[in-house]
């Protein structure tokens, strides 16, 4: 898509290109669920952890993983196929949420402005993921490493969340924190 | 500002991640009670001057609910509960009677050990 949106600040922000979600829910302690998550080329990340990969895995909730793979369709295929007979939910929701990086030496710092959230490194290091809000809107937010960071919100959302983080990211509204 | 540890992911959330739900351990009046079992049931509430129970959801997180007890004058948090329960956990009461002695919310406090009998006959 060429009409993804970028901004200069003090760290750079890019709108991600729409790739593929599925949502499974499922109580942790599913039988096979592990099984499951690696059959669709993922790892099951531990509490509030997002695994790493070309299948990324989301923590959610305690029954609820996102899973960030190029292949949507064929993976909620795949789930409900290991899954089967057991209880749980596999669903497609590409079209739901979308993403942007942030890249720079004060990602932290634009994050902090945003969301109530402790964005110091030793509370929220690479692989840490965390639900909470940017502003006045519902986002997850992960860093992928120390300058580069991640954010998830719905795609009704986009809008408002590409703006703040452009704002608050603006030349000149360096804080100086972390 | 308020802080609460949601039971459920973890996260100990401030106030603006969560939805409030109002007054914890509210008993349904049944199909059959009375009028004023009704309106106690719709309207009482006990707005109480120091420890009081809450029904809170982390909105902004993981999404669930879970209890919290408090104290209103102080903002106080005396500890956080999962949803799944029909009243506090014991070391959780034990909690705030050395907090606040002599503490009274509906049945609860001031001594007075509660006992599961009641929330038994609602189960
Ligand atoms: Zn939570």
């Amino acid at each position: 898509m060429s009409d993804l949106r970028r901004a200069h600040g003090y760290v750079e922000l890019a709108e991600v290109a729409p790739g593929g979600m599925v949502l499974l829910r499922a109580a942790p302690d599913t039988d096979g669920l592990a099984e499951a998550v690696a059959g669709v080329g993922g790892e099951l990340p531990g509490r509030l952890r997002i695994s790493s990969g070309d299948v990324q895995v989301a923590w959610m909730a305690p029954d609820e993983l996102l899973i960030l793979t190029p292949d949507a369709h064929g993976a909620t295929v795949e789930l409900g196929r290991l899954l089967e007979g057991r209880h749980h939910l596999a669903l497609d929701v590409s079209d739901l949420r979308a993403r942007f990086t942030l890249r720079g030496a004060r990602v932290r710092e634009v994050l902090a402005k945003l969301a109530p959230v402790d964005m110091a490194p030793a509370a929220m290091p690479p692989g840490a993921f965390r639900r909470t809000r940017l502003a006045q809107i519902p986002a997850a937010l992960w860093l992928s490493g120390e300058t580069t960071a991640h954010a998830i919100c719905f795609r009704s959302v986009a809008d408002y969340a590409f703006a703040t983080l452009a704002t608050v990211s603006r030349e000149g509204g360096e804080i100086g924190l972390f | 500002m308020l802080m609460l540890r949601c039971p459920n992911c973890g996260v100990t959330a401030d106030e603006t991640e969560l939805a409030p739900g109002g007054e914890a351990h509210i008993a349904r009046a049944a199909t059959g009670s009375d009028d004023a079992a009704f309106e106690a049931y719709m309207f009482g509430r006990e707005n109480p001057k120091g420890v009081h129970f809450e029904r809170w959801r982390h909105a902004m997180g993981c999404g669930k609910w879970f209890h919290a007890a408090r104290c209103t004058v102080t903002m106080q948090v005396f500890g956080t509960y999962p949803a799944q329960t029909l009243s506090p956990p014991d070391d959780l009461l034990e909690k705030i009677d050395a907090a606040r002695p002599g503490w009274r919310w509906r049945d609860l406090g001031a001594g007075h050990r509660h006992t599961h009998d009641h929330h038994d006959e609602e189960r």
